[in-house]
Parts: C-alpha cells; sequence; structure tokens
C-alpha cells in the first residue's frame, strides 16, 4: 500500500465481491487498493466457508446438466424470501450469473460436478473445486498477477463522506502488525485517499455485541459459523453516515448446528441433517416443530430460528439405530445409548420427560411405508406438533441425540443500492462515488430466508457492476 | 502411560478424516475423497489404504477451511503422508530392515557404500590394474575386459530375485489387510483402471489445474518430472532387457553401438532420468514445509538422488567407454544401479507398491453401490 497516492478505487473487505469488484476494476486500468482486515490466513470473509454459486442457464454450462431459466430461480427466491426482495436488482443477481462462469474461469477458479449428498444441486448450482477458498485463493492470484495492492490486517475505521461523495478512508493496522508507511512513519491509522469506495465488507455477524442489541439476552446463546472478522465496522459507518437502511438487524441465515461447534468458524462440518429422521425435544424435552415438514434442504434454514426461541436456546436431535448412518455424518459423534432414559442422562435433560415425549410420539405414528426421498405417508395422529413425514417410531436401540444451537451464518442487515451497485442514502439520493457489494448490500435481495448458492450470486454480479461503475466515475 | 505414537497418528488421521467426511468439499480433487465419503469411520486399515490412495499433490491443503492456524489445524495431506511412512514400516519384508524407513539418509548411504565396495571388489578381483585402467575400445568388449559377464549378470540376478520377493512378500501382507482377495486384485477392468491411473499420474492433477505443489499456485511440474522420471527409468530398464536379449539370444557382445536399440533407450531414457529427478529435487527443496512429513526427506532424496547418480554415471560410461577412465566408470554406475535396486524394497520407491494397491482397491470399491446415506 502507497499512502501517499490517490488510488482509483478502495476496496474495503477481500471477500468474494470485493475481489470480483477489485478484478473487473483493475482489468480496465485503474489502480486499485484492497484492504482486508482479517490476516492472509483467515482472508475472504464467509467466502472461504462457500461451496457453490446458484448459478441461471438457458443452455447446457458444464459442470450443470439441464436448464435453470431465470423464471424459474426468480420463482425459487420469491418462495424463500416470500417475496421481500427487490426485483429488479433480483433479476440483476440472477441474470449476471449467466455470464460469470467463463469469467470466473479466466480468472482461475474451478468448477466440479456437485458433491456427494448434493445432487439435487446439481443443475442450479455450480461447485467450485475445493470450495470457496480455493475460489479466493485463485483470485488472489489473480489480483496479484494484475498489479492490485492488497492490505491484510487492516480496518477501515473512519471515512470522510462530503456532499454524498467519498473523499478518504482511516485504514488501521491490528496491533501487532507494526508497517512502516513509504513515507517513512510507522503508524497505526493512516489516511487513503481513492476517487471511488467499494464496500464489500460483509455483515456483523461476527459482533456479538452488536448481535445481542438486536436479539437480546438469546444472542450469547449463538454460535457464529463463519468468519470472525465481520464486525460490521464498515456497514456501521456507511449507515452512520446516513446510507438507507435494508433489512433489519434480526434478519439473516441461521440454522441449527451442533452446540458443541467452535464460537466461530465452524463452518460447515457442524451441521447435524439427522433432524428430519427423528424428533427434535427443547431443554424441556418437549417437542415444538414439525420435522417432518419438508425436505431437510429446503427446511434446515428455519431451524435455527426455531431452536432461538426455545429456552436457553438449545435443541436435541433425537435417532434411534434404524436412522444412524442415512444423512450426511456430523463432525461431532453423538451421544449413545443403550435406553431412552440413559440418552436423557447424557444430554443433561429429564429422564422421565423424554421418556414420555418419545412414548406419545411413538404412539402417534401411523405405519406407512418409509421413503426419506419421497414426501411419505409416515406421519403422525392427533400429536401437537405433529410430525407430517418420515415418522418413524423412536424404539430400536442403541439411540443417538445430537444437541443444536442456533449457528448465524450471515446477517441480511445492509445499505440499500440501486442499479448501479450505487450506495443510496436515506433521502434516496445515489452516493456519487460509493459502491456496495456482496453481504453489506444482500438484503437488498433477500429480506428473509435462504437459498443455497445465491451469496455468491449476488457477491459476484453487484461485485463485477461496481468495479465496472467504479471505473465509469474514474474514467468520465 | 502415554500412547504409543503410531496410535497417536492413526487417532489424529481418523479425526482428520471426520472432519473431510462431514465436509467434502475437496471431493474433486482426487480418489481420497469420494473413497472416505464410503465410510462413516476409519478403521486403522482404511487409513493405510485413504493414506496411500493419496498422491500429495497438496490442493486439499490450500483449499481447507480448517487448515491451521484455524483451531481444528486440519492438515490432511500431511497426516496421510505420516501415515504412509509407517505403512512402509508396517508392510515391509523382512521385518528387521523396517526401519531403514526411519533413516533413509544412512540407509541409502550405506547400500552406496557396500554397492561400491562388492562392485569394486569383483572388478578387481577379476582385473588388475593395467587392466582396469586401461583404454579398451568396443571391439574388445571394453566392458567385460574388467569384469567378466557372468560375475556382473550374477550379482545382479540375485539382487533382482531378493527385491521381487521383498516386494511381492509386502504386497502380500498389505493387500488381505485392506479387506479385498487376492483373485479380486487381477480383475479386469479394475486393474487396466487402476494401471491407466498410474501410467498417467491421472491424481497427480490436482483435478484438473495441476497440483498445488510446491506452492499454492497450480502447476503439472511435479507431474511432468515424475513422469520424466518414471518413463526415463522404464526406458533405462528397457535397455538391460535389450541388452540381455542381444546377449543371449544373439549372441552380440556389450558395448553395443550408438545407433543400437539398448544404447539408444539407454541415452533417452538416461536423460529422462536425469532431468526428472533433478526437477523434483528442486520442486521438493521449494516446497512448503506444511506440505509433507518432513521425516521423509531422507527418503525421498536419497532415493532421487540414486535415480539421478544411476543415470548420471550411465551416461559417463557411454560417453568414456573407449578411455581409461571406462573401469572406475563402470564401477561407479554398478555401485549405483546395484545401491538403487538393493533399496528399492526400502525406501520411496515402495510408494508406488501401495499406490497401486490402493487405485485398484479403489476402482474395484467404486463398482460396489454406495451406502445409502440420505441426501443433505
Amino acid at each position: 500500500m502507497d499512502e501517499s497516492r490517490v488510488y482509483d478505487v478502495l476496496v474495503a473487505g477481500g471477500g468474494n465481491a470485493g475481489l470480483c469488484a477489485a478484478l473487473t476494476a483493475r482489468e480496465l486500468g485503474l489502480s486499485v487498493l484492497l484492504v482486508e482486515s482479517a490476516p492472509a490466513d483467515f482472508r475472504g470473509g464467509n467466502s472461504r466457508h462457500t461451496r457453490n454459486m446458484r448459478t441461471m442457464h438457458e443452455a447446457a454450462l458444464a459442470p450443470l446438466h439441464g436448464v435453470y431459466p431465470e423464471d424459474e430461480y426468480w420463482d425459487d427466491l420469491v418462495k424463500v424470501t416470500g417475496g421481500q426482495t427487490d426485483e429488479k436488482l433480483a433479476r440483476m443477481a440472477i441474470r449476471g450469473t449467466a455470464e460469470h462462469v467463463p469469467w470466473m474461469k479466466r480468472h482461475g477458479v474451478r468448477f466440479q460436478a456437485p458433491l456427494g449428498g448434493t445432487l439435487q444441486l446439481g443443475r442450479t448450482n455450480a461447485f467450485f473445486l475445493g470450495g470457496g477458498k480455493a475460489l479466493l485463493n485463485a483470485y488472489y492470484r489473480a489480483a496479484d498477477a494484475l498489479g492490485v495492492d492488497v492490505e491484510y490486517d487492516a480496518e477501515i475505521v473512519d471515512l470522510e463522506i462530503r456532499d454524498g461523495t467519498f473523499v478518504s478512508a482511516t485504514v488501521q493496522r491490528k496491533p501487532g502488525t507494526d508497517h512502516v508507511f513509504p513515507s517513512g512513519g510507522k503508524t497505526w491509522s493512516v489516511p487513503v485517499f481513492a476517487k471511488t469506495f467499494v464496500a464489500a465488507a460483509g455483515g456483523f455477524e461476527s459482533n456479538l455485541a452488536w448481535l445481542r442489541e438486536a436479539w437480546g439476552e438469546p444472542a450469547d446463546n449463538f454460535l457464529i459459523r463463519g468468519t470472525p472478522y465481520n464486525m460490521g465496522k464498515v456497514l456501521k459507518l456507511l449507515l452512520d453516515k446516513g446510507a438507507k437502511q435494508v433489512s433489519d438487524a434480526t434478519a439473516g441465515h441461521c440454522v441449527a448446528i451442533d452446540a458443541r461447534s467452535p464460537k466461530f468458524d465452524g463452518g460447515i462440518v457442524t451441521r447435524v441433517d439427522a433432524v428430519t429422521l427423528g424428533i427434535m425435544v427443547n431443554k424441556h424435552a418437549r417437542r415444538f416443530y414439525d420435522e417432518g415438514e419438508d425436505y431437510w434442504p429446503k427446511r434446515y434454514a428455519i431451524w435455527g430460528r426455531l431452536i432461538a426461541a426455545q429456552p436457553e436456546q438449545i435443541a436435541y436431535s433425537i435417532i434411534d439405530a434404524k436412522s444412524m448412518g442415512k444423512f450426511m455424518p456430523p463432525v461431532y459423534p453423538p451421544m449413545k445409548a443403550a435406553t431412552i432414559a440413559e440418552l436423557a442422562g447424557q444430554l443433561g435433560l429429564d429422564r422421565a420427560a423424554l421418556e414420555q415425549t418419545v412414548k406419545q410420539f411413538n404412539a402417534a405414528v401411523r405405519d406407512g411405508t418409509f421413503d426419506h426421498t419421497t414426501l411419505d405417508d409416515c406421519a403422525t395422529e392427533g400429536l401437537d406438533p405433529p410430525k407430517t413425514h418420515w415418522a418413524r417410531r423412536i424404539d430400536t436401540p442403541p439411540y443417538y441425540g445430537y444437541p443444536l444451537r442456533p449457528g448465524i451464518t450471515f446477517t441480511y442487515l445492509g445499505v440499500a443500492i440501486d442499479e448501479r451497485a450505487r450506495m443510496v442514502f436515506a433521502d434516496g439520493k445515489p452516493a456519487a462515488n460509493i459502491f456496495a457489494a456482496g453481504e453489506i448490500m444482500a438484503g437488498n435481495v433477500l429480506g428473509k430466508g435462504y437459498l443455497a448458492g445465491i451469496g455468491m450470486a449476488i457477491g459476484t454480479t453487484f461485485g463485477r457492476i461496481a468495479g465496472a461503475e467504479a471505473a465509469k466515475v474514474v474514467n468520465a | 502411560m502415554p500412547k504409543p505414537p503410531l496410535a497417536n497418528l492413526i487417532e489424529e488421521a481418523q479425526r482428520v478424516l471426520s472432519i473431510c467426511n462431514a465436509c467434502r468439499y475437496c471431493e474433486g480433487f482426487c480418489a481420497v475423497f469420494p473413497a472416505l465419503e464410503r465410510r462413516l469411520e476409519f478403521a486403522e486399515a482404511d487409513v493405510h489404504y485413504l493414506a496411500n490412495l493419496c498422491h500429495n499433490c497438496g490442493s486439499c491443503l490450500y483449499a481447507c477451511q480448517y487448515a491451521p492456524p484455524h483451531e481444528f489445524a486440519l492438515n490432511f495431506p500431511k497426516v496421510l503422508a505420516q501415515v504412509r511412512r509407517q505403512t512402509y514400516r508396517r508392510y515391509a519384508w523382512p521385518e528387521a530392515f523396517a526401519a531403514a524407513f526411519d533413516r533413509n539418509g544412512v540407509a541409502v548411504g550405506l547400500a552406496i557404500a557396500l554397492s561400491l565396495a562388492l562392485t569394486l571388489l569383483v572388478v578387481a578381483a577379476w582385473s588388475d590394474p593395467a587392466r582396469f585402467f586401461g583404454a579398451w575400445s568396443d571391439a574388445q568388449g571394453s566392458f567385460y575386459a574388467v569384469m567378466p559377464h557372468a560375475a556382473m549378470a550374477g550379482v545382479f540376478s540375485v539382487v533382482a530375485v531378493f527385491v521381487v520377493v521383498a516386494l511381492a512378500a509386502s504386497f502380500l501382507r498389505f493387500w488381505p489387510d485392506l479387506g479385498e482377495d487376492l483373485a479380486d486384485f487381477v480383475r479386469m477392468p479394475q486393474l487396466s483402471n487402476a494401471m491407466w491411473d498410474a501410467l498417467g499420474l491421472r491424481y497427480l492433477d490436482g483435478g484438473g489445474p495441476g497440483c498445488t505443489y510446491p506452492r499454492e499456485a497450480p502447476s503439472m511440474s511435479r507431474r511432468n518430472f515424475h513422469h520424466l522420471t518414471f518413463y526415463g527409468f522404464l526406458l533405462c530398464f528397457a535397455a538391460t532387457l535389450a541388452g540381455t536379449v542381444y546377449h543371449y539370444v544373439f549372441g552380440w557382445k556389450a558395448p553395443y553401438p550408438l545407433y543400437s536399440l539398448p544404447v539408444l533407450l539407454g541415452l533417452i531414457g538416461g536423460a529422462g532420468l536425469v532431468i526428472g529427478p533433478i526437477g523434483l529435487i528442486i520442486l521438493r527443496a521449494n516446497r512448503d514445509p506444511d506440505l509433507g512429513d518432513s521425516a521423509q526427506d531422507g527418503m525421498d532424496t536419497g532415493f532421487l538422488v540414486l535415480l539421478l547418480a544411476t543415470s548420471v554415471t550411465g551416461l559417463l560410461l557411454l560417453d568414456f567407454r573407449e578411455t581409461g577412465a571406462m573401469g572406475t566408470l563402470l564401477a561407479l554406475h554398478l555401485g549405483f544401479v546395484l545401491a538403487l535396486f538393493v533399496t528399492l524394497p526400502y525406501g520411496k520407491f515402495v510408494h508406488a507398491l501401495y499406490r497401486f494397491a490402493a487405485l485398484v482397491r479403489f476402482h474395484i470399491e467404486r463398482r460396489r453401490p454406495l451406502p445409502a446415506i440420505g441426501s443433505e
């Protein structure tokens, strides 16, 4: 980084969206500085935990099979968001994906057939070979080759915005990362001037204080599946400087993950896909929601919120020997016991209460033909809440239990943008030279719910648009 | 009481494999991930199988969201490399020689010294200084002027038989531990699938773009240098076979002219066997230390140095065979060849044996139905 120069573009955030913006702008001849708050080993925000991009394709597009037209993609999005989406921006994100795959390949990203256990995504989602970290590595190599300046361990702590125009950002280096600047100064924070600013610094899900502010006490029991570096500092700065807010602080992608996972960064392996096969009980050993409502890929995103609403934000998935091995293996071994009472003891639940719940459930199960791949006819009768599919008696030892907690994947609170990815102020006016891409503006498209692989679609589309629009501003 | 290191290592491999099985992002890189996904638990034999199926291309380390400094501290290629050394030790025959895998540098050094000494002794016993340091024309059968054919062939036949027996014994102990029948090893097309994978080094491509070796940027250099080494070695071996046929079938005595099959094969193979090992040694020296098991440095480098010494002395011998240096070069060359062969079952060469067995196993298993794990 050369703090004595005026960069054409300053990109805040080194995840997928920031890199797409940086690469696009650099290839259009702009000088680019990208600041990433994480150290190099943890660079890339939540993109390092991703693995695919939901991709529209009207014709065959390897490695995807079949077609996935724009309208079907749109319908899928409307379903999960309940219509809480900006159609114009959403359709831009969708249409953009059609062109992303060749662009990504040009920048070193490789694709692969859908992963084991995700065959149902083989038509709609393009999987990155090696996942999101491999994608980031490719982009960082491309950025390096093109001459994008990248600063790790560097945070933006202030923004100077005058009359709707970005002037400079104060970049602060993290403690323990002494850095001598070209001017000879060895300083902790330094103003960086740039002609345009791309905010691609993610949401605030790593900021526990902010989560607590939004959710109250239950937030203390949340686990953060992704990066510990999404503190929402740039988001907060932009909102404080008058950006128009989209979505709210409790909106986000929140799933049920193993309660034994690390507080941060547990990623994909912390999932437990046993829920639809058994029963879910809360800390009082009572069931609280229909476990068999729909296929797990369509319902996994609701369980984080369901558990967040339970006492102490904990729940337990309980299955018997019939179901063991019939779902993706979770990373932590289950509690295992010969009797329900013994399992209750291991899980710290009231023995009698769990026995009673299982007994009631078993009594309500109506026999059917079990088929986990269809919405089968195995359901309970006269039970509240019911289990409407895949209901089988829990009667074959050993019994297994997994403790689950809400796992925040990412937050939707963001800044509003227009079709040129320009950040919009509260008065509805777009900023002259401030753009936003990625999770920081995903709330424009995702008001609620989640559609697998759409985060990368939004980030790539608006990252590339932001880079191209920045070039228009600089070259004007 | 602390656990023995081997048990700790297997346990660590099991921990790592369980994390990988829950993640699966690396599935497209190679055969190891599809193979591990067939399992819910990893017995010790599974760990040995998967470790030897791994070609140590390194792609999964750089792609891994759980790699150090993440608290899961998952280094898949490293732990599998450490397991491989234990596989080599465990199945070595005779077992008394297993220790060679711990101190391969010393073992290789000893083998070179003893082989050179033995060769010199044989050569010297059959020739006086005048013959040894004399210049002999091809027409005079320069090699056999200082060392009779029977002595040369005798020593190498004994060594060859020993090497084949030792490697076969290792294989016959390893294969049943994988839980497969011997008859299944030779079944088609599984065997030809595995051969194809091995001959093309299919899994040294990182799933397409190349190995992340020696560093993060994908490259085909390792595969290319390995090809030069392997096919160079094969051509040199073919040269020897051609020479044998010339000698016994046609009664033509070495040395052979430049435009003869043994010399041409040896020349081309020798060139590959010079460039290949040098490339691999350089790549290895630049390798990210996280990518492998540093305890194997001696084993890897020792083998490469022996290959290189064999080809270099062979080419020198070809060039100077009608000069007074021939006797010395012949002894040197034969000494290195002897050392190379003697150490084959106790050095890096064995990776080919176990990896090939693992590949065959992979193709056998691939045809079995997948365990019914529901979609997520």
